[in-house]
């Protein structure tokens, strides 16, 4: 009954979705006195119970999860009756078609939310906006109820499920895949705002303001994601690397880094009325990184750990849905951008052409990106398999990721609209002095390779530019923007230390040890206790108990794992972490070398955990910002209604 | 009259689409080519995973005759369905060796017992390094070896029943 509940409530929500796309794009078309416009009236209603009952639909799912109903065929394939709760809940979205309804709900539920808040923009330009919503909300139920049903129904119900994955079962992954898409899904409102905003060529800082906020929201979503994403790929699968530039790990980087050039362009075009077309081009490109990395994900056209779904349809119905809806947008971009009156103009020596070479180098490092993740598809295409890692990767990003970091040392410091570089020198030198002593204190340590040695540097120097703006400033009335921009640009120096110090300065020591024996890696000494065997809840491991001392200080306890889950069956490696200051001791223990010896892997990662803490800088400069946004536009809405108010009044 | 450049990005989103289409309509091949296909298997010694088979080493695939190379471990269910498929391959001439993943003897034999042994001989890999070597990355995976040592075919996964002349035809032309 659960289960027909929810698809039935999807059938609903899809035809909500119809409903708000047809009202809302021929009001906004026909507008003011057409016998059309009186369908105005039904768009935001449409959108919000599409939103109510596209969330009860999910929730069924979630319902069907929680009780491990094994007569309905997803929860077969993915959940078992042994699991603990929380992993039977998260069963729901860790796999396709729970994933994809996750993706909608989401969609449906802010398209809701601009319904009932957003009331700034000019009517015509909402209703644009909310049809586009409906339109893409419209492809994905289409997708759901097609082509991956997640209601439906085993012939003969299973008699125990399949399990979940066990790398999956971890509670950082859990919340993982929702995190990445709330992301995703605000940049879909900033797509249907963008198209919006084309439809009725209203591009104004009005629309800008709409539109900052949803992109500010998934800006710190794929922030937050990214980074929790790349811890957990460190500690969970033991091979002490934090990023392997894998397809899905690029999915969400791509869209991330459209999202900060968008996030960037949307600032100036919001306060300075400027970078018109390129803030609608981006609001496009950065909803187009989110479903062609969906697509190369799910379609299983490229090989990767995370391919759920490796079935050519859906691959097909995806790409279908990505041609329409982003080379729809494209085209109308094309047709109407020139129509868009250019912006205030500015000089390049300015706030604002600082921000525009930004947004052309994080354009670069996108295409960088994107080209490395899909070359393995065009030399498929001639019959030769490939695959690219990080030897083109790292260089080829760092090319325009380097120049760029010079930039945001500078960019916040210059004045809108026209500066001269004179009077900026100062700081700069400053900045510049501390870069150098850097690059002169990583040369004497030990010489590690050319790019670790300019992120650091680099990352020295920014670190000291990013708080230069506070200079000379009255710091308890500082707007929370600006805090935000210079927590977030500190994070980013903060987490490019972290990267280069990993790669340039870290150790690793493979060991086969007899219990008791001691093995040296950097400053530490760690000993083989013992090991033995522990059984989990659906799982048993051997664990080995280390005692790991810090250059002959107090031993700390470590006890790495070697795990083996029997539903499905599959070996995870537990890693042990020793967390100082300092850096990191890694610990993973491997199988038995021969009957008394057991092999032990360890590192020591000298600030790697500068990346993950400059990853929650950055996110919280996005929450800053956006704190800071949302109270002016609550101030500025007091205002006008006390005047409308007062206005009334002397009418009266 | 509309400046070129804003169209663009649409030609560039056009082309991958073009790309992604032609892909997605080709025959996706099911398998990684191993890398190693062609390449001969590196030097390897192991102990026999149990008591009643001996262990095995490079040596004993270079007699010139040519193997199945199967990579199974007894924790793994798809390798328990493998079975019958390995022991129709048996029945139809084929030399099987194997090489046990992470396993323990007592594991092993209990699962030689429940499901079979079509075995001639079973190494001992505890560490996966031969696995790694020969480009597995999973369990159960079957190599068809030539009687030089010669990896000629890799298959990915289970063996299905429909797939055990394609695995013989194999084996055939590694004789030849």
């Amino acid at each position: 009954m659960i289960a027909e509940l929810g698809l039935a409530a999807l059938w609903l929500a899809a035809a909500l979705a119809a409903l708000q796309l047809v009202s809302g794009f021929l009001a906004a078309r026909h507008g003011g006195e057409a016998a059309e416009a009186e369908l105005a009236v039904l768009v935001r209603p449409a959108a919000i119970v599409q939103g109510v009952v596209c969330v009860f639909a999910f929730a069924m799912l979630v319902c069907l999860f929680a009780r491990t109903d094994l007569s309905v065929k997803l929860v077969a394939m993915n959940s078992h009756s042994m699991k603990p709760m929380i992993f039977k809940l998260a069963g729901a979205w860790g796999n396709h078609e729970g994933s994809m309804l996750l993706w909608v709900t989401v969609m449906s539920a802010a398209g809701a939310l601009i319904a009932i808040v957003e009331r700034r923009l000019p009517e015509r330009t909402m209703q644009a906006t909310l049809a586009a919503q409906g339109f893409v909300a419209l492809g994905f139920y289409a997708f759901l109820l097609f082509s991956s049903n997640p209601f439906e129904r085993l012939p003969m119900p299973a008699i125990e499920g399949n399990g979940l994955n066990p790398l999956l079962q971890d509670i950082g992954l859990a919340f993982h895949p929702p995190t990445l898409y709330l992301g995703y899904v605000g940049l879909s409102v900033a797509f249907s705002f963008a198209v919006g905003a084309l439809l009725t060529r209203q591009v104004t800082p009005e629309f800008a303001r709409a539109m900052r906020p949803w992109v500010l929201g998934a800006w710190i979503f794929l922030t937050i994601g990214i980074t929790a994403g790349s811890y957990w790929a460190y500690y969970e699968l033991g091979w002490g690397g934090w990023w392997f530039w894998d397809p899905v790990e690029n999915a969400s980087l791509m869209p991330w880094l459209a999202a900060t050039a968008l996030l960037h362009s949307a600032s100036v075009l919001a306060s300075r009325d400027a970078l018109r077309a390129w803030s609608i081009m981006l609001g496009v490109v950065a909803f187009s990184m989110s479903m062609v990395g969906t697509f190369l994900v799910r379609s299983g056209i490229l090989t990767s750990v995370h391919a759920f779904a490796v079935d050519p349809e859906r691959g097909s119905f995806i790409l279908a849905l990505l041609a329409i809806y982003i080379g729809g947008a494209l085209a109308v971009f094309g047709l109407r951008a020139s129509t868009i009156a250019e912006g205030e103009r500015f000089a390049l020596v300015s706030r604002e052409g600082a921000l525009v070479i930004n947004n052309v180098l994080l354009s670069a490092i996108l295409g960088v990106v994107l080209l490395g993740t899909l070359y393995p598809l065009l030399t498929e295409a001639l019959g030769v398999r490939v695959s690219v890692g990080p030897p083109y990767f790292d260089p080829a990003s760092a090319i325009f990721a380097l120049p760029m970091l010079v930039v945001m040392a500078a960019g916040p410091l210059l004045r809108w609209r026209r500066d001269r570089l004179q009077r900026v020198r100062r700081p700069l030198i400053v900045a510049g002095a501390v870069a150098l002593a850097a690059l002169l204190v990583a040369l004497a340590l030990d010489g590690p390779g050319i790019l670790p040695l300019l992120g650091l540097s680099l990352g020295a120097g920014l670190a000291v530019a990013s708080v230069l703006p506070l200079r000379g400033r009255n710091l308890r009335r500082l707007p929370l923007a600006t805090w935000g921009m210079v927590v977030a640009h500190l994070g980013i120096a903060v987490s490019l230390i972290g990267m280069a110090s990993d790669t340039a300065f870290s150790e690793e020591r493979l060991s086969a040890l007899r219990v008791g024996e001691t093995a040296q890696v950097g400053p530490w000494r760690v000993t083989l206790q013992s090991v033995s065997p522990v059984a989990g809840p659906n799982w048993n491991a051997l664990e080995g108990v280390m005692l790991a001392s810090y250059a002959g200080g107090e031993p700390a306890r470590l006890a790495p794992q070697a795990r083996s889950f029997w539903a499905p069956p599959q070996e995870t490696t537990e890693s042990a972490l020793q967390t100082r200051w300092n850096g990191q001791l890694y610990a993973v223990l491997g199988k038995a070398a021969d009957g008394q010896r057991w092999q032990v892997r360890l590192w020591w990662k000298p600030f790697v955990t500068l990346i993950w803490l400059g990853g929650l800088m950055i996110a919280l400069g996005g929450v800053l910002a956006l704190l800071g946004n949302v109270a002016r536009d609550l101030k500025r809405r007091t205002v006008q209604r006390k005047a409308a108010a007062r206005r009334a009044e002397l009418a009266r | 009259m509309k400046p070129w450049r804003f169209f663009v990005p649409l030609a560039v989103f056009s082309a991958f689409v073009g790309v992604a289409a032609w892909q997605l309509t080709q025959p996706k091949d099911e398998f990684v080519h191993s890398a190693m296909i062609g390449k001969p298997v590196p030097e390897f010694a192991m102990r026999a995973a149990s008591a009643d088979r001996p262990g095995l080493a490079l040596a004993d695939l270079k007699d010139g005759k040519p193997k199945l190379l199967n990579i199974w471990a007894s924790w793994c269910v798809p390798c328990a369905a493998e079975a019958p498929q390995l022991a129709a391959l048996q029945a139809r001439g084929a030399t099987i060796v194997g090489v046990a993943i992470r396993d323990r003897p007592e594991d092993v034999a209990a699962f030689l017992d429940r499901y079979g042994n079509p075995f001639t001989r079973i190494g001992a890999d505890d560490l996966s390094e031969l696995q790694l070597a020969i480009g597995s990355s999973g369990v159960p995976e079957t190599f068809v070896v030539d009687g030089k040592g010669i990896i000629r075919y890799q298959h990915i996964g289970d063996i299905r029943e429909s797939q055990v002349p394609m695995i013989l035809e194999k084996l055939a032309e590694a004789g030849q």
